[in-house]
């Protein structure tokens, strides 16, 4: 058992690893992709070269970027297989479908014409690098949907049912799975982050060359270009934050607990605006939850439903069976001991099926068939014993949740105020305090993505399929020493590669700053 | 025949397609094997620019096969990666150090150097097409595994496909496997060498230098392959039965090569349409085209072979454990619901192929030539 559960760990930490490098370099893909086709739109269209420089700039550092995307990416969908195996075989049916058309569709068509963004200048006329470079950016977009299409599907399942004979959940219905809420909320949030996080890298690195006095032009016409995709952005992904909230609490309100510390909700529940965790709490003592905290009135009511009067149910009340229902009120849900004395019914009736099915015996099997139905839902929870044990770590959730929140808001007044600095007090932009803020709110934009999938994944533990698999019981046999081996093989290269194209970038930045170029 | 049978022999066919057009493509691979050993700069650098316009389709269609093994297949996806485990991922580890190599080998502030770059691109070409070759080969001879999808219900150990300790060492080291990996990666170059002939423009140098290419890597590919055929022709394989018995047949790849007759076909046209391009374009100095031969002849006689592993009651993946665990195209795919499903998706490939065609047809109208590598512009 100690191996296995260490083979779970390292298991989890290189898919962490590998999602975490692969959020660094993708979301600048969506956002950059987006912004540089805005530029070569306006460089088609006025006809004027300068344009044409502006865009190939973005480019070359959307290149670099793009390949390092990539190199991530393949890792991410053979570990389902290679780390997860059993996982891959419980839900293969309904996960693998998302992930073919994922290549499919927006692989290939990346793949094509990316290379004609690079190589096809003086290949291809301008409208045909113009709809190349749109068909790129729509690509990653089709990507992202599809892979998250996928994500979503663990965090809420749907449009499937459980065919004992198979020992696995089979599809049936393609378009429950990829119009989940869970799934359009989701798409919609990583999506539009990214073009904040797009826009705030086009506006720090211009920031650099404003605070340097070089290529001023080129870089108040990009500054203009980000802060249009910045602001929609943050006003979006701000909008459809709201919105995976709402869901959150509807469909993993364990998560939502988590991600606000709370053991014993309330109605008028108030959120943490920032605060400290007692560390001596645990699930059912009588330890105060916070140590200090900044509330905001009902806040937390507001949050998950819209309501400010409405029941938000904590840690301890989801345990002891206290929750919500689809409309926001009070409800006596099964408790957590419950849920466990089911799912281990449903583990027995499995077993009585599959031995029935082995002596032929089709009542049996319609029997035990009829008891593992009953008792699906909660399938999950019979790989346990103590319900302490399905409570994820609330420290990282919490804090990770205050770090993406805090940072959203300041991104939010950032890139308002530079679009009033861009369109209506241009002279703002050469303030030194604003190009230093501009580069480093590069870093924040970051720290704040990644925070966000933190809060996503780590949230949703222990399970890998809601309520019906643990990350326990999804694991490929491999002894602990190859995952720690392959672990800090991939750490290596990751970071290397990191690296790199942080090195590369800012010596291509460097060159153009010191160059005598027009831009 | 069932809609479910006949919805999992069309996603074994489109394995076999993906597979062969992998094997194809490949020839990115082959091609960067053939790097640090070219002496002259201009020469590396239209072979990288050559390699490199393409090696995102590679990638591509790696990822890919992989996703439409996984959704067609998940057995098999669950079973060959998770037991097979340092295979792929020394496999993945090579693809993932390529994916970088172009776009940084030659940027300032690189850090690591040219050199460490191009040797990754090595190690991929090398490592990369040998460890395919060998997971492939695992398809014929059999990997150590075992299925129990009880085991899902034991807590303590619930993994459904364990395998034998060695997790995939087993077959890198094994000669039947390598024989099949080493056939493949010769294949790789030869197709480079002959890519090399059609794409770039270079001198009569350059390209007497890819003739020899192409006969020599042609010899030894033709060498091991006729290898990995007498082993596989001569050598028992397994057929299962409608109740999940199986039986160990003598020959039964050759056999099938005889059942399944159009395969068979499609094997022998196949082949000596690579020989054909192999041996007219080390001794033709005029004839470029060798590539168009080599590339249909190639995916002609991969779709053949994986055909045979895994039609006319075949396992596709028999197990040395209990070859009653084998998989084969009727017990490990997904359900009739899934397939259809992804049988609608995959009406899209044609509308894919064109615009790659079309796309490649625009781009490549002009081979690559050394004034293009010293002109402005992006290169690797």
């Amino acid at each position: 058992m100690d191996d296995l559960m260490t083979v779970v760990d390292w298991s989890r930490w290189q898919f962490a690893l590998t999602a975490m490098y692969h959020w660094l370099f993708v979301p600048l893909t969506i956002g950059l992709s987006l912004i540089v086709g805005i530029m070569e739109s306006i460089y088609v269209k006025t006809g004027h070269e300068r344009w044409k420089r502006i865009t190939k700039f973005w480019m070359t550092l959307f290149g670099i970027n793009f390949a390092c995307g990539v190199a991530t990416g393949i890792i991410l969908e053979f570990e389902f297989g290679t780390n997860w195996s059993n996982y891959s075989w419980f839900v293969g049916d309904i996960f693998g479908a998302p992930l073919a058309i994922e290549g499919l569709f927006a692989f290939f068509l990346e793949s094509t014409f990316v290379a004609v963004m690079f190589f096809g200048w003086n290949k291809v006329g301008k409208g045909f690098h113009l709809a190349a470079t749109w068909l790129t950016a729509f690509g990653v977009c089709l990507s992202a949907l599809w892979i998250l299409v996928a994500n979503s599907w663990m965090q809420y399942p749907a449009g499937m049912e459980f065919d004992p004979a198979q020992m696995r959940n089979v599809m049936d219905s393609f378009w429950d799975v990829v119009f989940s809420p869970v799934a359009v909320n989701k798409f919609f949030h990583t999506v539009f982050s990214g073009w904040v996080l797009g826009g705030v890298f086009v506006i720090g690195v211009s920031c650099w060359f404003m605070w340097r006095k070089r290529h001023v032009a080129m870089a108040v016409s990009s500054i203009k270009v980000a802060v249009w995709v910045g602001v929609v952005g943050i006003l979006l992904t701000i909008w459809t934050g709201d919105g995976s909230a709402v869901v959150v609490a509807r469909v993993q309100p364990m998560k939502l607990a988590a991600m606000e510390g709370l053991y014993h909700g309330a109605k008028g529940q108030s959120l943490v605006g920032f605060g400290v965790l007692n560390p001596l709490k645990e699930p059912g003592n009588d330890e105060p939850e916070m140590l200090f905290s900044v509330d905001i009135p009902k806040g937390l009511s507001i949050l998950a439903n819209h309501d400010p009067e409405s029941f938000v149910a904590g840690i301890d009340d989801l345990i002891a069976g206290v929750s919500i229902d689809a409309n926001g009120d009070t409800i006596n849900t099964i408790s957590y001991a419950e849920r466990i004395a089911r799912g281990k019914a449903s583990h027995e009736a499995l077993r009585r099926f599959d031995e029935a099915m082995a002596q032929g015996d089709t009542a049996a099997m319609d029997a035990a068939r009829a008891d593992i139905k009953k008792d699906f839902p909660f399938f999950g929870y019979g790989y346990y014993d103590d319900p302490k044990d399905l409570v994820p770590p609330v420290g990282v959730t919490f804090y990770f949740f205050r770090v993406m929140v805090i940072l959203g808001g300041f991104l939010f007044v950032w890139l308002v105020g530079m679009w009033f600095a861009a369109y209506r007090k241009p002279t703002a932009l050469e303030n030194k305090w604003i190009c230093w803020l501009g580069i480093l709110s590069i870093a924040l934009v970051w720290i704040c993505s990644e925070a966000g999938w933190i809060v996503a994944e780590v949230g949703r533990q222990p399970w890998v399929i809601q309520d019906l698999m643990p990350t326990r019981a999804a694991i490929s046999e491999v002894q602990s020493g190859s995952v720690i081996a392959t672990f800090w093989m991939f750490a290596a290269v990751f970071t290397a590669m990191l690296i790199a194209e942080a090195s590369i970038m800012l010596r291509y930045i460097g060159k153009v700053t010191k160059s005598n170029d027009e831009f | 025949m069932t809609t479910l049978e006949a919805l999992q022999n069309y996603w074994w066919l489109l394995i076999c397609v993906l597979g062969a057009l992998l094997v194809l493509m490949l020839m990115v691979q082959g091609g960067q094997s053939m790097l640090m050993c070219t002496r002259e700069e201009i020469d590396r650098t239209m072979m990288v620019n050559s390699l490199g316009r393409k090696w995102e389709l590679t990638f591509t269609t790696l990822v890919v096969f992989g996703g439409a093994f996984f959704a067609s297949f998940p057995l098999f996806y669950s079973t060959s990666f998770g037991g097979a485990y340092w295979l792929w991922m020394l496999i993945l580890f090579s693809f993932v150090i390529q994916a970088v190599s172009y776009e940084f080998r030659r940027k300032p502030g690189n850090i690591f150097g040219t050199r460490t770059y191009d040797a990754c691109l090595l190690i991929n070409g090398c490592v990369g097409c040998i460890l395919l070759g060998v997971a492939v080969a695992m398809m014929f001879f059999g990997a150590e595994f075992d299925v129990a999808k009880g085991n899902i219900l034991d807590g303590s150990a619930p993994v459904i496909s364990p395998w034998a300790p060695t997790h995939g060492l087993e077959a890198i080291v094994s000669l039947r496997c390598l024989c099949l990996g080493v056939a493949v990666l010769f294949l790789a170059r030869t197709q480079a060498a002959l890519y090399f002939l059609n794409n770039i423009d270079g001198d009569d140098r350059f390209a007497a230098l890819n003739r020899r290419r192409v006969l020599i890597n042609g010899l030894i590919f033709v060498v091991f392959f006729l290898g990995f055929l007498a082993l596989i022709f001569f050598h028992n394989g397994w057929e299962y039965a409608p109740d999940g018995s199986i039986t160990e047949v003598y020959g039964k790849y050759f056999w099938n090569l005889l059942d399944l007759w159009w395969f068979g076909i499609c094997f022998v046209l196949g082949v000596l349409m690579v020989l054909y391009a192999i041996g007219r374009s080390a001794f033709d100095a005029r004839w470029k085209r060798g590539i168009w031969w080599s590339g249909l002849g190639t995916v002609l006689v991969v779709v053949a072979l994986l055909a045979i592993a895994g039609y006319n009651n075949t396992p596709y993946y028999p197990s040395l454990l209990n070859p009653e665990a084998s998989l084969n195209i009727r017990n490990s795919s997904s359900t009739e619901f899934t397939l259809t499903v992804m049988t609608w998706v995959s009406g899209v490939v044609p509308i894919v192929v064109a615009y790659i065609a079309y796309v490649w047809y625009r781009m490549d109208r002009q081979p690559i030539t050394p004034a293009e590598m010293q002109a402005p512009g992006h290169k690797y």
